[in-house]
C-alpha cells in the first residue's frame, strides 16, 4: 500500500460497534453476520472487552452499539454497559429482545444504558415467529412495552423483504401501538446469509413502490412523534450508499473473536487479513494496520469512481458489494448505473423477481444457525 | 409551533438526547440512538445552559451577561426555534 504511513489518518472510530457474540436464539435467513460464524468459538472475555471500549474512547469513540449474535447472550453485558456508560459513551443495546425479562431492563438502566433497539421480523406471531425460526413474537411484543415502561428511547427494527412486505403498513402500525420513538424499515441488503437466501428476499418493484408509498404517508402523520426511517434495498438504487461512510472514516466494528473489521461485512473480502485487539491496540488498529488503510481516501479507485464528482459523496460504494458482484472490491459499487457491470445487475434483479416465490427452481430459505453455518463451510 | 417561543417558556433536553462536551472532537455534541449532532460554539453555549428549570427570558439574561454587549437575542430565538424543530428540545407545554 503506498498511502500507509504517508498522511497522517484525520479520522476518528466515532463509532464503535461491539459484536459480542455470533451466538443467537433466532435464525433469521437475512442475518448480517458472515456466514462462516460456525468458525469463531472463542469469545474475547470481559477485561478484553474492557480494554476495547477504554482504548476506542480515548480515540474519540463516542457512540457504543452492543450486538450479535444476540447480546444478551453475555453474561457480562451488565458489566460492559456500566463502563461504558462510566467512559462517556452513548450506549446502545441492539437486541432481538430474547433473553430480556424485566429485572435485566431494570439493570441496565441502573448500569446507564442510554437506549434499546428491538428487532421484530413481522407484525403477526406466524411469520415473525416462521422467520425468527423461534417462539418469540409475544415474548418481544411485552419486552418493547417494558422498554416503555422504563424510559427509555425505543427503536424497533423490522428487516423488510419480499415475504413481509406486504404488510407494511400493520408494520408500522405496530410500531405505533409500542409508542417506539423511531422506526427503521431496512430492506434486506445482500451480504451473507441474506445473499445467500435473495431469491426469496428481494421484493419486486411493485411492492417495493407499493410499500415505499405506504411508508411516506406515515412518515407526514407521524411527523413530530416518531421517526420512520424507509430504507430501500440498493440493488434497487442508482446510486450507491456512501457505505460506512467510507472505509476507516468513523467505523469499527470488533467482532466476538476481537477481529477488528472497518464494516461487519467485510470479512467476506479476500486477501485481507483482520487485525485483532488481542494483538494489537485500537490505536495501531485504526491508524496502522494495512487493513484499515487499504481503502481509505480515494487513491484505490478506478474508474468510473476515480474521475467521478460524487466520490466525495458517496466513496464509491461498498466495497463488498463490488466484490460480490464484480469480483474486484476496487470497482465501482455496481448499484450505480456509472458502473460497467449495472446492467447486469438490474438482468439478475429482473430475472429473480420475475419468478413466483413458490416456483420449483427458487431453493427454500436457509435459516441461520451453527448447523447450517458448519455444513456451508464443508459443502 | 407558533412563530415566537413565549420568555416564559422553560426548555429542557429532551429525553431521547443527551448533551456532553467532547474532548476529542473540541466541541458539544447530541447524542441519540445511534447518531450524534456537533454544536457550534454558540449552540453548545445556550444549550449547556438548559437545566429544565430557567425560562427563556433567565437563559438570554444568563448569555447577556456573560458576553456583555453582544447582541445575542434574535439569535438565541432562532437557535432555540431550530432546537425545537428538531426535538432536541421538550417543555412541559410543547
Amino acid at each position: 500500500m503506498a498511502m500507509v504511513g504517508s498522511v497522517p489518518n484525520q479520522s476518528k472510530p466515532l463509532w464503535l460497534l461491539a459484536e459480542l457474540t455470533y451466538r443467537c436464539p433466532l435464525q433469521c435467513p437475512y442475518c448480517s453476520n458472515p456466514l462462516d460464524i460456525a468458525k469463531y468459538k472463542e469469545e474475547l472475555d470481559t477485561e478484553g472487552w474492557l480494554r476495547v471500549l477504554r482504548e476506542a474512547r480515548k480515540m474519540g469513540a463516542a457512540q457504543l452499539g452492543f450486538s450479535g449474535g444476540e447480546p444478551l447472550v453475555r453474561q457480562d453485558l451488565e458489566i460492559l454497559i456500566a463502563e461504558g456508560r462510566k467512559l462517556g459513551y452513548y450506549t446502545n443495546l441492539i437486541t432481538s429482545g430474547v433473553g430480556m425479562d424485566e429485572a435485566r431492563i431494570a439493570a441496565f438502566k441502573e448500569a446507564g444504558l442510554d437506549h434499546i433497539q428491538i428487532s421484530f421480523q413481522a407484525s403477526n406471531e406466524e411469520l415473525n415467529n416462521y422467520l425468527g425460526g423461534s417462539d418469540s413474537f409475544q415474548h418481544k411484543y411485552d419486552m418493547a412495552r417494558l422498554v416503555k415502561k422504563y424510559e427509555y428511547p425505543m427503536v424497533l427494527n423490522i428487516v423488510i423483504h419480499r415475504q413481509n412486505i406486504d404488510q407494511i403498513e400493520d408494520i408500522i402500525k405496530m410500531t405505533i401501538d409500542l409508542q417506539a420513538d423511531y422506526v427503521e424499515l431496512a430492506s434486506t441488503q445482500y451480504y451473507g446469509w441474506s445473499k445467500l437466501n435473495e431469491a426469496q428476499l428481494l421484493p419486486t418493484r411493485e411492492q417495493l413502490a407499493r410499500a415505499e408509498r405506504i411508508a411516506h404517508e406515515y412518515q407526514e402523520r407521524m411527523k413530530g412523534r416518531m421517526r420512520i426511517l424507509y430504507v430501500v434495498p440498493d440493488y434497487y438504487e442508482t446510486r450507491p450508499k456512501a457505505c460506512m461512510n467510507g472505509w476507516g472514516s468513523i467505523f469499527l466494528t470488533i467482532s466476538p473473536d476481537g477481529s477488528a473489521l472497518p464494516c461487519h461485512a467485510a470479512r467476506q473480502l479476500p486477501g485481507m487479513t483482520f487485525p485483532n485487539v488481542r494483538t494489537h491496540s485500537v490505536d495501531w488498529i485504526w491508524n496502522q494496520s494495512p487493513t484499515f488503510n487499504f481503502y481509505r481516501g480515494d487513491n484505490w479507485m478506478q474508474e468510473p469512481c476515480r474521475s467521478c464528482p460524487e466520490k466525495t459523496k458517496d466513496f464509491g460504494g461498498c466495497r463488498c458489494q463490488a466484490y460480490m458482484l464484480t469480483g474486484d472490491a476496487t470497482n465501482a459499487d455496481p448499484v450505480c448505473d456509472k458502473s460497467a457491470y449495472h446492467a447486469e445487475l438490474v438482468a439478475q434483479v429482473d430475472a429473480m423477481t420475475m419468478k413466483p416465490l413458490s416456483s420449483r427452481d427458487t431453493k427454500p430459505l436457509v435459516f441461520r444457525n451453527m448447523r447450517n453455518s458448519k455444513e456451508l463451510a464443508s459443502a | 409551533m407558533s412563530d415566537e417561543l413565549p420568555p416564559t417558556l422553560i426548555p429542557r433536553i429532551a429525553p431521547m438526547f443527551r448533551l456532553q462536551w467532547e474532548e476529542a472532537q473540541n466541541c458539544h455534541v447530541l447524542l441519540y440512538p445511534e447518531g450524534m449532532v456537533k454544536l457550534g460554539g454558540s449552540a453548545g453555549e445556550i444549550l449547556k445552559r438548559i437545566d429544565g428549570k430557567k425560562s427563556i427570558s433567565t437563559l438570554i439574561d444568563e448569555l447577556k451577561a456573560q458576553f456583555p454587549g453582544v447582541p445575542l437575542e434574535a439569535d438565541v430565538h432562532k437557535f432555540l426555534e431550530t432546537a425545537y424543530g428538531n426535538g432536541w428540545l421538550r417543555s412541559e407545554s410543547k
